[in-house]
Parts: C-alpha cells; structure tokens; sequence
C-alpha cells in the first residue's frame, strides 16, 4: 500500500513524516526540479505501508514547482490514500488546500497536528464537526510526540481501499451552476478527477488546458467574460471554510493571540533598528563556533597560558587559546586521517607507485571528502536550528531589500554568507530559495566569495609580496574584489542569463517555536547523507585522477618531477595561454599554472604546490608567515617574470576559477540540469580568466584603468543618450523610410 | 476611503476590496488568504523600508510593497 504526505509548509509534515516512517527514509529528487522527494516505510504489527512526503504547499495551482509536483503525483502516481496533515493553529489557510484535495477521487484522511496547543490555551477542536462538514474521517495526532499515529495508520488502512469520488465546496456557493456544467462536459468524456478538472477548468487553468484541451475549452466557452474566475473560487473556498468552520475550535482566539510569546520575540528580532545588528552578530556567532581557533577570545585577551611544549592535546585544543567546536572537531578529523594515512604509508613499501597510488590517491580521496564534515555538520547543526526555530524566514524578510536590487532575494543571503567560510555548505543551503532562478543565479556567484581554504593563499603570497609591506591590504583587497565581481556578476547574468523578473516573495512568517532535538539530528543526518552521495563520489573520483595526471606522464611512467607529469606537460603546452595573465611569463610561468590547475581541485593544494617548485623541503603552510620571506617561497614569487601585477593577477585567478572539486560536486547536486552546471563553470573560468588579465594590465599600465573608465562611462553616455532621443530618432528615421 | 495594502501604516487595518496583478502573483496572494473580503492588518516594516509584514487570517506574511500594491483595501 502507498500513501501520500500533503499539507501546508511548516505544518509539521516533516515531523510526522519521520515520526512514521523512522530511519527507513530515503532522500530523491524529483526529476527535472530540484524538490525534495522523499519515501519511508511505516512498519508496525505485521502492517507495511509506503509512505511519500510531498512537499509543503498551499495551493494545487500551477505556478510553483512543489504544486505541480505534488498535484502530478497525486494525478498520474495515484497513491492509495493521501493523508492531509493540518494544522489547527492555522486552520483557515490549512483547510483552503484541504478544499483542494478533496476534490481529488483518492481517500483521504485529515490529520490534525498541533491538538495541544489548542488544548493549552484552553480551546477545543470539534472533530466531529470537521468530518460531517468534509465527509473524510478525522483524527487528531501529534506530530512531536508521536501521539495518535497508530489510530491515524488504522484509519489510513481502513479506508485505503474503500473508494471515494471528488467533492468540492465550489459546488455549495454562488458558482455551482456553473461548476456543475463544467462536471457534466467531463462526465460526459468519461474523464478521471471530474471534480478536480472542472474546477480547474472553470479557473483556466493552464495545466488543465494541456491535459484535456478539448473540454477545458467546452467549459471556458461556457464561462462569463467579465467574471474573474481566479478570484471567484479562491473567494468561495475560503468563503466557505469562514462560514462552515468558525465553530471547530471553540473558544477565544483573540485574548491568546495579542500576547503570544511569539509575537514578543519578533518584535525583538526583527526591531527597526536592532533587527540588522542581532542578525549579524548571530551571525557571527555561527562562524566564530565553527571556524575560530581563538573560541570567545580567550587567548587574545591572554586568559589562557601558552605550553612550552605543545603537545598533540595543544593542536586539537588549541595553544595558548581554545578552539572552537567546530575547529576541535576538524582538527580530529585531520589528526585521524593523518595517523592513518602514515600507518597505511609505513606498512608499504617506499617510493613505489602503488603506494603513492593508495596514499596520495585513493586515501587522498577519501580524506578530502571526510575534511569537509566537520564544516557540514556545524553549520547545518545551526542552520537547522534556525531554520525550525523559524528564524530564517525573518532574516529573508529583514534582507530581502538589500539583495532584490541583484536579482536576489533576502533567502539568497545566507549562503551567500556560509560561501566565507566554505562554499560547499554554501551551495547545499541554495536549496532554501524557491525560485529555480534564483538559485542558479546564487550558486553561480558563490565562488566569488573568498572561502576559507583560499585565506592561506592571500596570506602566503601577501606575506612575500612587496617584501611583506602590504599583506593586510592585499589581503583585504582580495576580499573586496570577490565582492566586486559578485555583485557586477549578479547584475549581468540577471541581465544577460537569466533573466526574468524577480520571482514574488509573498511568504508566511511562522510562529517561532523551540527547535526539537530528533528534528534536527534528522535534518541533519539528511544534509550529510546528500553531502556523501553527491558530492563525494565527484571529490574522490577527481582526487585520483588528478592523482595520476601529477605523477604519470604520457608513457603512463611514474615521475619523480611534476614537471614530467601530464599536467606539467599539459600546463607547459597551455602556458602561453595565461601569459596575458602576467603569471604564465617567463622560464618558470609553467609553474603557476599547475598551481593554478591544481587549485581548480582543491585551493589548500596551490601553496602547497607553489613550495614544491619552490624547492623547500617542508610545507608552506606549517612555516611561520613572517619567515616566509627569506625561504626559497619568497624568492619563487619575488622571482615571477611579470612582477607584482603577475602575482596579483594569480591571486585573482584563484579568488575566481572554479572553487574546488567539492564545490562542483555540491553544485551538480543543486542544479536541476547538466547543462547548468557546465554552463556555471565556464561562466568562472572566464570570469576569472578576464579579471585576472585586468589585473595584469592595469597593474602593469595604470593608464589602462582610464581606457576602461573611459570605455564605461562611453557606454553610459551613449545608453542615457539613447534612451533619451535615440528611440525617438530610431522611430523617425523608420517612418521616412516608410514615407 | 479605498486604498493599496502597500500605503497603509503600521497597526493600520483594512479589507481587501480586489486584488489585480499579473497571473502567478495574483494567485499566490489569492491562494495565502488575500481574497476580497479578508481583514488585514500592516504590522510592520522591515528595517530597510520594504518588504512589510501583514497580520491576516490568523497568521502572519510577509510581502514586498510592490506586490502589495496590486491589493486594494478598504480602510
């Protein structure tokens, strides 16, 4: 037996979902949409029912993705029941798609969530009213504490075989004539759903035209000009739930309302004046959780004392300071990795391929898979708890002003904001913003965002360049540019890629309610689960092929030199192509591009590689910055043909190239086509290819930067011009042709 | 006196009078409760001057004043 899910977002679907279902839940995608589809198995007493959690809507229109989803499902899937989950907190708008499912020819059975919330503010819910006034049975659960479940699967498993044929409240108001017409022409063609497919039709519907043309044309020939159908029985449902339902919850509702506690926080949370500044410092409360090696300042403000001798405990820990949880965590995770990664090297032999192969390449694979959890599981621990308290709909509705000017919305902010400290979060919390659109808009400008993994590239080469003068500048800068560019690339995918107008943010504010620890534990293990099938599989088959293509050359020999292998052969054949860059010049330019090739898989990878050619015998990134400059790393980008510009130019190439092989594999998960995907990879590689250049050049001939002012401000000039008299002129100069 | 959601003040309250709009924005307003006859009260702007918050139904939405505009509410 296969049951259906529906209901409105944020009614407790998901709860209950899981509550039915335990740890028998897979997560899928709808084909073609990136909407959550997701399938458990209820077992209890020999009884075994499947059960498919649609998403939350409001409506069975055809406007968003979810709705068609879940009204396709329901139509051409059939599922043997659906159970509607509402909550009688919110009963008017819940029961408004409660009119639109009944119309269906599927059991239904309602499920009323949230019964003890009424019950504590000492109203009551008339079941039996609900069912006499709906003709489906009604039973009262709760989601949370998993009470009523059982007597809810005995009815789901009684009336799933019983039939049951569409009805519809249209039929009951000032429409019904014309309802029961349109029920006529498709009983008289024999069609399925003649409830359902009338009232759509009367709605003109334009799935429904699609469907059935003909009688959706029968009926639209039958319909009043001057009526607005649309409103009519958007009026009549709601109508009718005001005048029939009013006396299902008996008691007050106002002396609750006025002072709910609810209502006491928002009014903190999103205050005209301290909405922003409470955002921003939770906020950075977030990062400074899961990414400070210096939790709540401790060591700044010299509270704890520095060991003499740092042991294994002072680098997990911290040194002199305490970490945070989440860089405790992280720093496990490498230690674990590293200490297994040298057993497994010790026990084979030296230098031979097949070790290099298992250590550098299949194991090198899995630990970088395994080094992004910890990132993953902090910030989607807060996140979620965000995300349930109901937070996050605020903070869309405190930014969405600031970003709407992009083409974004205010639900386009967080990940943006995440892609500081990884992209790879980043990418996965798009899926919060509903807009296709604007989704692929966001994750295409993530890598903008300078992630933790490129800081030790600003911090190596701002820390040689210049004899190390300007590091905090340079630093900054790069940080800025990547703003720069992200917002300048906002604006002109908007413009050019995808366009559209800004898709409408008309969004319910849930009540705040305290997060509930098994919601977010499983929301939790979800994000991880679809972090390690999407994405893992691309980082650890890219690590071992990029594995081999440093270590082989083209005999398939494995080298001693990086500069034998195919990428330094590769790298040295498409040098010329990056010496507009600045970096690609000279005897050693081949160098920088493999650093760069490297960093395409992963940015923790080009200092590394920088300090190979370098010619020093320890990590870059383990020497202390400020003796940096004097170590053969100093001389190798002091030493750059095209100077400083050139190493500017590199940085630039790196803030903007593809981010990381992690990242591309977060994205191919969000992404609902290939195509996009590709499409956002050569968007970043051109980017950065063309930014960089300008760097180079600007950096080299600063009278270019006045050609490009000059060459903007043309272009401003001649768009004001010609919005002004041009359409005129343009308009005159046809007509005289035509004269 | 007929006016636009969009121009009401804070604590203000009206009925919706009609709602026009292009198609896809004037379903959704119809299908989260905004239909001629509902009560709605502005209860607040957000910090940058749009969007608003808007009390109907017994719950709350939230809506930019550009859509907002497309509801004409009897005050």
């Amino acid at each position: 037996m296969k049951i259906a899910l529906a209901g409105n977002p944020n009614c407790g679907k998901t709860t209950l979902f899981n509550a039915l279902t335990g740890s028998t839940a897979h997560v899928g995608n709808w084909p073609g949409v990136t909407v959550d589809k997701r399938e458990g198995t209820y077992k209890k007493k020999g009884v075994k029912i499947n059960v498919v959690d649609l998403p939350g809507i409001y409506s069975l229109s055809p406007y968003t993705p979810e709705e068609i989803v879940s009204r396709k499902y329901i139509l051409d899937e059939k599922p043997d029941l659906v159970v509607n989950l509402v909550d009688v907190t919110n009963l008017e708008r819940n029961l408004y798609l409660t009119t639109q499912i009944l119309e269906l020819d599927v059991p239904v059975v309602i499920a009323l969530n949230m019964c003890d919330v009424i019950k504590k503010e000492k109203r009551e819910v008339d079941v039996k009213r609900l069912e006499t006034l709906f003709g489906v049975p009604v039973v009262k659960v709760s989601a949370l504490k998993g009470t009523g479940l059982d007597e809810l699967m005995r009815t789901v498993a009684e009336n799933a075989t019983k039939k049951r044929s569409g009805f519809s409240v249209i039929g009951c108001g000032r429409l019904a004539k014309t309802y029961a017409e349109a029920k006529e022409l498709y009983e008289g063609e024999g069609a399925d759903n003649v409830a359902f497919r009338a009232v759509k039709a009367i709605e003109k519907d334009a799935e429904e035209a699609k469907v059935n043309p003909i009688v959706a044309n029968a009926v639209k020939m039958r319909l009043d000009e001057n009526e607005d159908y649309e409103a009519a029985v958007a009026d009549e449902r709601y109508r009718y739930i005001a005048e029939n339902a009013q006396d299902v919850i008996r008691g007050s509702r106002e002396k609750t309302y006025k002072i709910s506690k609810s209502d006491r926080i928002d009014r903190v949370l999103t205050h005209r004046i301290w909405g922003i500044p409470i955002f921003l410092l939770i906020m950075f409360a977030v990062f400074h959780l899961t990414f400070s090696e210096d939790f709540l300042y401790l060591g700044a403000m010299k509270a704890i004392p520095e060991a003499a001798n740092p042991t294994v405990w002072n680098d997990i820990f911290g040194n002199g300071a305490i970490n945070a949880p989440g860089t405790i965590l992280f720093k496990l995770m490498e230690l674990g990795t590293g200490k297994l990664g040298s057993l497994v090297s010790d026990a084979m032999p030296e230098g031979t391929w097949y070790t290099s192969m298992v250590t550098d390449g299949i194991l090198g694979g899995v630990f970088s898979v395994l080094s992004f959890i910890p990132q993953i599981l902090f910030l989607f621990l807060f996140l979620s708890i965000l995300e349930d308290s109901g937070y996050m709909a605020r903070v869309a509705f405190i930014m969405d002003r600031a970003f709407r000017k992009f083409g974004l919305s205010g639900k386009s902010f967080l990940p943006l904001l995440m892609c500081f400290g990884c992209a790879v979060p980043g990418i996965m919390a798009t899926r919060t913003i509903e807009s296709e659109k604007e989704r692929r808009l966001t994750i295409m400008i993530t890598p903008f965002f300078s992630c933790g993994a490129k800081l030790p590239i600003w911090a190596c080469i701002g820390s040689v360049l210049l004899a190390g003068a300007y590091k905090d500048l340079i630093v900054y800068g790069v940080y800025v540019l990547g703003i720069v560019v992200a917002i300048a690339s906002a604006l002109i995918l908007k413009k050019l890629v995808i366009k559209g107008e800004t898709s409408a943010f008309i969004m319910e504010l849930p009540e705040y309610r305290r997060p509930q620890f098994t919601n977010t534990m499983a929301h939790l293990w979800q994000k991880l689960k679809h972090y390690l099938f999407r994405a893992a599989t691309i980082i650890a088959g890219a690590t071992v092929v990029i594995w081999f293509l440093t270590n082989f050359s083209f005999s398939f020999r494995f080298v001693e030199d990086q500069g034998d292998s195919i990428l330094g052969v590769v790298s040295k054949a498409f040098q010329w192509l990056f010496v507009p860059l600045g970096f690609g010049m000279g005897e050693d330019g081949w160098k920088f591009v493999v650093a760069a090739f490297s960093g395409l898989i992963a940015k923790e990878m080009v200092v590394s590689v920088m300090g190979m050619f370098a010619g020093m015998s320890e990590d870059v990134l383990e020497v202390d910055q400020s003796q940096l400059l004097s170590t053969g790393f100093g001389s190798f980008v002091a030493g750059m043909a095209g100077g400083v510009p050139a190493a500017l130019a590199f940085m630039a190439f790196n803030l903007l190239s593809v981010p990381c092989m992690a990242a591309v594999g977060a994205a191919s998960g969000e992404f609902s086509k290939k195509k996009y995907l590709w499409g956002a990879i050569a968007y970043w590689m051109l980017t950065a290819y063309v930014v960089s250049a300008l760097v180079f050049w600007i950096g080299t001939y600063w009278w270019i930067s006045l050609i490009l002012v000059g060459v903007i401000a043309a272009a401003v000039v001649v768009k004001v011009l010609y919005s002004k008299y041009g359409k005129k002129a343009v308009k005159r100069a046809i007509e005289k042709k035509a004269d | 006196m007929q006016t636009t959601l969009n121009k009401l003040t804070s604590g203000q309250q009206g009925v919706v009078v009609g709602v026009t709009g292009d198609g896809k924005i004037r379903r959704r307003l119809f299908d989260m409760g905004i239909t001629p006859g509902a009560t709605v009260l502005l209860r607040k702007v957000a910090p940058l001057g749009d969007p608003i918050e808007v009390t109907l139904r017994g719950y709350e939405l939230s809506l930019r004043k550009g859509e907002a505009a497309n509801v004409t509410v009897e005050v």
